[in-house]
Parts: C-alpha cells; structure tokens; sequence
C-alpha cells in the first residue's frame, strides 16, 4: 500500500492541467439541457477535447481513446474538475454505453460507435425506463420484433435524459410475446429516425433535462444490438455492476463542491447558524471518503479484481452526500437561499434541485439497498 | 499508488481472525460473564504465540518491526470478536511509545505483559490492573511506573470486558522518561490508538450487521424469514454503507500516519468519527432487527454496542476529531487535488 503518486502520474497531473488552463472555455457554457444552443456548445467542447485526444482517457486507443489506467483517470477527472471545465453532455455514452460496448461489443461496433462518442460527433440518450417499468425494469414493454437483418421497434420510453438533443439512444426491447428477464435485448437507434417521436419534459429546475420516447414501426439493422438476442437484461445488470459504479460519478465533482462549500462558510459565518460548521466538515468527510473508496476500488480492478454489488453502494453514498452538501450550502445561504444567482456565479441552489435527482435515477436508493442486502449481506428477496 | 494490501498482510489478518474465531467466540464471551471474568489468560498466551504482541515493536526491541496498516487489520479483527483483552491498547499504543521512550524498560522484555497508558483523554485505563507498567504524562512530561506505584480505583462501566480504573499518582513514585522531545511520540500514540480505535469500529460494525442478519435469516413472522422483508433489509444495507466508506478511510489513515503532518492527524480523526459511527449505528440497527432479543443480555449484539460507545468516546471525543479535521480544512488548500497532500515542508525535506 502507497498512497502516493509516481512521478510519472504526477508528470501526467501537469500535462491534464497544462491542457485544460488553455483550452477550458473563459465564460461558462449555457447548460446543455437548457437550450440547443448550450447543447451544441458543449458538443463543441467535446470536440474540442478529442483534439488533445481527451475524449475517454481510458478506452484504447484504436477507439479513439488513450488506454489509460483507472488512477489516470482519477487524475484527469480531478483535474478536469478543478478547472471547472463544462458539464460532459455525453456522459450517458462515454460513461455507461461506452465501456458497456468495450465489454459486449464486436470490434466492428466499437469501430462504429466508439470515435464518434468519444468525440461528441454522435451524443446518446438512455431509453431504458417506460410509463409501467421504473423501478422494475423488467417490466419493459417496447417491443424488437426481427424482421430479416432488421429489428422493428414499437414502444414508449420515459424519463430519457438528454433525448431532446441527442442524437442517439440506446435502449431496452424484448421480443414479442416474452415475458420478465428473458427475451430481452439492448438496441441502438438514431433519434431522428423515421417513426421516433421526442417529447420534452420539464424538470423541477425548468430545463428539458429528458423526454419521452414514442417508436412506431423504427426500423433499425440488427447490427444495432448489442451483445446476443436476449442478452439484454445481463448486459444492462452488467452495465450497472461494472464501470457505472466507479464512473457515473466522478469523486473529484464533490471534492470541488466542497471545497467550495468550505470557502463559502468562511466567507458567511459570521452571519450563518454556528451549528453549520460540523455539517461544512462533515461534506468535506464524505467528498474525502467517497475519493478514497473510489481510490480503492480502482487499485483492486487494476489487480485484476471484479467490481461487485458493492457498486450499490457508491450509488447510495455519493447521492446522499450530493443533496447534504448541498442543503448546507442554502443553510449558508439562509434567506438568500432561494434567490437565482446571477449569471456566471455558482449555482448552489441548481446544483441542490439536480442533486435531489440523485437518490432516484440510475436505479432509486431503494433498489440499491434491497440489492446490497440480498447481494452483499445475502438476504432472502 | 496503490491502494490494495498485500498477500502477507491478508495472511496475517486471516490468522487474527482464526485464533479469535476460535478463543473468543460467543460459548467464551458467555462463560466469562458468568464468571465475571474480563482476561483469558490462555486466550492472552495464543495471542502473544502468534506475535500479535510484537508487531509494532522494532526489531531491536524484538519485534517484528511492521505497520500501522499490519496492525489495523488486526484491530479490525479485535474489533470483530469483542476481544476482551488489551492487545490494541497495549501491543498497537502503549507498548511501541514505552519502547520509544524507554527501550530498557524491563516490562518489554516479558512477552506476556501487558503496558497500559493513562492518556489525559481518557478519564479512565482498562486492565490497568494487569499492566506490567503503566505509561503517564503530565504537563508534557512522560513518566512510567508500575501499578504498585500508583493508585487504581476501579471505576466500574457497562462493557462487561472493559475493566477500567481511574489512575492517581504522584510524579515522585514514577520514573521520568524525558520532556519536550516526547511530544511527537505521545503524538503518534494518540494517532495510532485513534487509528486502531477506528479499526476496531469496522470490526464491531461488521459484527453486528452479521449477527443480525443471521438472524433475520432465520426468524420467520407472517410466514417469511424477516430478512426478507424491505424495512429490515434497508436498516442493514444503511448499516453496511456507513462500513463501506470509513473502510477505505481507516485504510488510507493507516498508511499515511507516519508523517504526523496536519493532513495525515486530519484523517485519522475522519477514521475515528466515521468508523466508530458506523459501528454505532451498526449495533443500534442490529438490536432493532433483533426485536425484543436485541435487548436481552442473552443474544450478544449488545457487547458491540457497549464497545463502540466507549470507542467512540475515548481516544478524542467527535469533537475533538471534528476540530483536527477543521484544522485541516481551513488552514490548506482543499480541492481534488489534495486528497493525498502532505506538508510542503516534508516534501522540500523529502526531494533533498
């Protein structure tokens, strides 16, 4: 055990920081689920990132990557973070789909959808929850019925983040006629293809973060599926097991949040609740502790070990010190709390309402904690 | 970086753990109580055999010259099976400062002695009576003497394995082992019994998310086990979260407490709050899904919730922890970047 960095890491530090002092746009970027134009910027920005190869530091390179180890992409992300560089309006791709395709991919799709993600060329929505399947995704009722080299797809997605933008989706389909976790299979398909029909909905915070998705008769080849027919259910468990526990959330995002947390309190305290001050130490604690175990599990996959159901509990932890950190922060704030900062200024109260999200997508707390006491601690379902 | 143990460390965890599954289990908690006994001696010989005992203490001292991270894992396994005895507090704290302080001292030349140390934090010594020395400091002066030479007042609690006394002495009837220049040795002692201290916490909290759910298991109500049901399994995968991240705190406190630099002192304290938490909230959970039985003497999952409160209190109340780590927070660059800092001082010292 050695918790320090190699000099060669440190050398890789400088070179991330070197980048981004001279390329992180001055002013920030409206948000990309606010308008088309916030959208297309941050597009632009994707570009610009894959221009010094930045895209996704870990995937190889034949994909458009750096093949980069985890620790690296600690480094980048906390870097990348401290630089206060624009949101990254493909997470849903780079993030989740992307290291789910370097798994279950054939080379001819990571060929395909890889450099395209990575440079922002091509930006993905999820399509996984329905009107009837949240919580119980296995409820799925959109349909992929084969037709030759073909699927047809017909159904109704929900709560689609990013879908009014995006050109991609990839989602979940089952066979006519089967039933649960069987038959079911994970498939791509472009947004503006003929038959998909993208709804808007407003968030809490005013913004169209996500959509509902109506396909009738969409026609997409087969080679859009990703792994064998009827995987689907595995991959999407393997999706949510594997990278998306360690990835989704980068450590370096709250250990930002609260550094600033910490420098607002020394900023107000002597007009804010002194009762406070434990809760500003307390977020640092949990930004701390949460880099740490993300810290670990990427030493423990670098020696060759798999990630576990214990993934569960990076979704439980980072979402709950998300919505504390930012409670405290509008505690700070007092009665100012509700007021909309002015442009450019930080947006505690935007980053509290989207932190409330936390605890409910990406699989709600509640399913993450029936699947660490039946996975984990082996409960009875 | 690396943040993974290696293949000795887990070996010698794994054997803590055997020895006490198998000379601290539940027939041996319960047949001392009945005696009213605190101290296995046969349990306290296999632990000395192992060479539990010597882990910490230099190999010029006879020891095996490992550390802190070694003995964490054994904390935790400590921790794990309520060990009555004094291994942390003697073998992890005091014996390693008296080894430092006086390397002469007769008591480190008997492998079966214990070395007990009366920190100003802490009203009260366990086993003090047993020690073959006992560790003292007064106005940043540090003193030995025997327990003959001092006044023990047992000073009875409620941790049935915690027999604890409160120490009066005279500096006339102890030996002075020296002044100002200890301060940084009495300072790891604090740090390295905060540490074991939180390790021990992920060993009661591990132990009480394990026996209740073994018995959620088994104890069946409306025709199912009542492990089966959501309101009992989110008490304990709440339980199991709070384990899961002082785990790596604990780990990376372990690791970086020899450089007893502001940053290294802040994380111990994270260690201690988090971890001793947990066990709290681990134990509380744990008598809640046992129901009625939780609260009986008979099922076990009190003694861990007696031990964390005693854990969580002495060594540095919350407060105390919570206001290293303020020092920490306010006083040095925060951000992503300084997960790992240490002292620019230590760095300049470190590259010449």
């Amino acid at each position: 055990m050695d918790l320090s960095y190699t000099p060669e890491q440190q050398a890789f530090r400088a070179e991330v920081r070197d980048w981004l002092a001279r390329h992180v746009p001055a002013e920030p970027l409206e948000h990309f689920d606010a308008t088309r134009a916030g959208f297309e910027a941050h597009r632009q920005w994707e570009n610009t990132l894959k221009s010094g190869d930045w895209g996704m530091v870990t995937w190889p390179v034949e994909y458009g990557g750096r093949g980069l180890d985890l620790i690296q992409w600690l480094i980048f992300e906390e870097e990348y973070y401290r630089a206060g560089a624009p949101g990254r309006v493909n997470q849903n791709g780079i993030f989740l789909l992307g290291p789910t395709l370097i798994e279950f991919g054939t080379h001819e799709q990571k060929q395909r959808f890889l450099p395209p993600m990575a440079s922002g060329e091509e930006i993905w929505a999820q399509a996984w929850s329905e009107p009837q399947a949240g919580s119980d995704l296995a409820g799925v009722r959109a349909t992929a019925t084969r037709d030759g080299d073909d699927y047809i797809l017909n159904g109704h997605k929900i709560w689609s983040s990013r879908a009014v933008f995006a050109d991609w989706a990839f989602g979940l389909f089952r066979a006519p006629g089967s039933e649960r976790h069987k038959g079911m299979s994970l498939i791509f398909f472009p947004l503006d293809a003929p038959g998909v029909t993208v709804n808007p909905i407003r968030k809490i915070n005013g913004h169209v973060g996500f959509a509902e998705i109506f396909l009738e008769n969409v026609r997409v080849p087969a080679f859009n599926r990703l792994g064998d027919e009827g995987q689907g259910w595995h991959i999407c468990m393997a999706t949510a097991g594997f990278e998306r526990g360690l990835m989704l959330r980068s450590p370096a995002r709250y250990q930002v949040a609260a550094a600033k947390l910490a420098a607002l309190w020394q900023e107000r305290k002597a007009d804010a609740d002194p009762m406070l001050e434990a809760e500003v130490i307390r977020a640092h604690m949990n930004a701390e502790a949460y880099a740490l175990s993300i810290y670990q599990t990427a030493s423990r996959l670098m020696a060759g070990a798999k990630i576990g159901p214990e993934a569960s509990t990076n979704k439980i932890f980072w979402s709950e010190l998300d919505i504390h950190l930012h409670r405290t922060a509008l505690s700070i704030l007092g009665p100012e709390a509700e007021l909309l900062p002015p442009p450019g200024a930080q947006d505690w109260l935007d980053d509290y309402i989207f932190a409330l999200a936390g605890p409910i997508y990406a699989g709600s707390n509640e399913i993450q904690r029936n699947i660490i006491a039946e996975r984990m601690l082996g409960l009875p379902r | 970086m690396d943040f993974t143990l290696n293949d000795e460390q887990m070996m010698f965890a794994e054997t803590a753990r055997t020895l006490f599954a198998d000379s601290c289990s539940p027939d041996h908690w319960h047949r001392m109580m009945e005696a009213d006994a605190a101290w296995d001696e046969a349990r306290w010989a296999a632990i000395v055999d192992t060479g539990l005992t010597a882990m910490l203490l230099p190999e010029s001292a006879g020891g095996l010259g490992l550390c802190e991270v070694d003995f964490a894992l054994i904390a935790r396994e400590a921790g794990y099976a309520a060990l009555p005895e004094p291994l942390v507090e003697s073998a992890g704290v005091a014996a390693p400062l008296l080894a430092a302080l006086a390397p002469d001292h007769p008591a480190l030349g008997d492998p079966m002695a214990t070395i007990a140390i009366a920190h100003p934090l802490n009203p009260v010594v366990p086993h003090a009576d047993r020690a073959a020395a006992i560790l003292l400091e007064k106005d940043g002066e540090a003193f030995v003497a025997t327990p003959d030479r001092v006044t023990l007042t047992p000073a009875p609690g409620i941790d049935p394995f915690r027999r604890l006394f409160r120490v009066d002495w005279d500096a006339a009837d102890a030996t002075a082992l020296g002044s100002k220049s200890n301060g940084a040795d009495w300072a790891l002692a604090l740090d390295r019994a905060a540490l074991f201290s939180a390790a021990m916490g992920l060993g009661l909290a591990q132990r009480a998310v394990d026996l209740a759910v073994d018995y959620a298991k088994e104890r069946q109500q409306f025709g199912k086990p009542i492990g089966s049901y959501q309101a009992v399994k989110h008490h304990l995968a709440t339980a199991q979260v709070a384990i899961e991240f002082a785990r790596p705190v604990v780990m990376a406190a372990a690791a970086d407490i020899g450089r007893q630099d502001v940053h290294s002192r802040a994380r111990v304290s994270h260690a201690k709050i988090v971890a001793l938490e947990a066990a709290d909230n681990a134990a509380r959970a744990s008598i809640q899904v046992h129901g009625a039985m939780g609260y009986s003497w008979e099922v076990d999952v009190h003694l861990f919730l007696k031990r964390a409160l005693a854990l969580s209190q002495n060594w540095g109340t919350p407060a105390f922890h919570r206001a290293r780590i303020a020092e920490r927070l306010f006083t040095q660059a925060a951000g992503p970047d300084q997960l790992f800092a240490r002292d620019q001082k230590e760095r300049e010292t470190e590259n010449a």
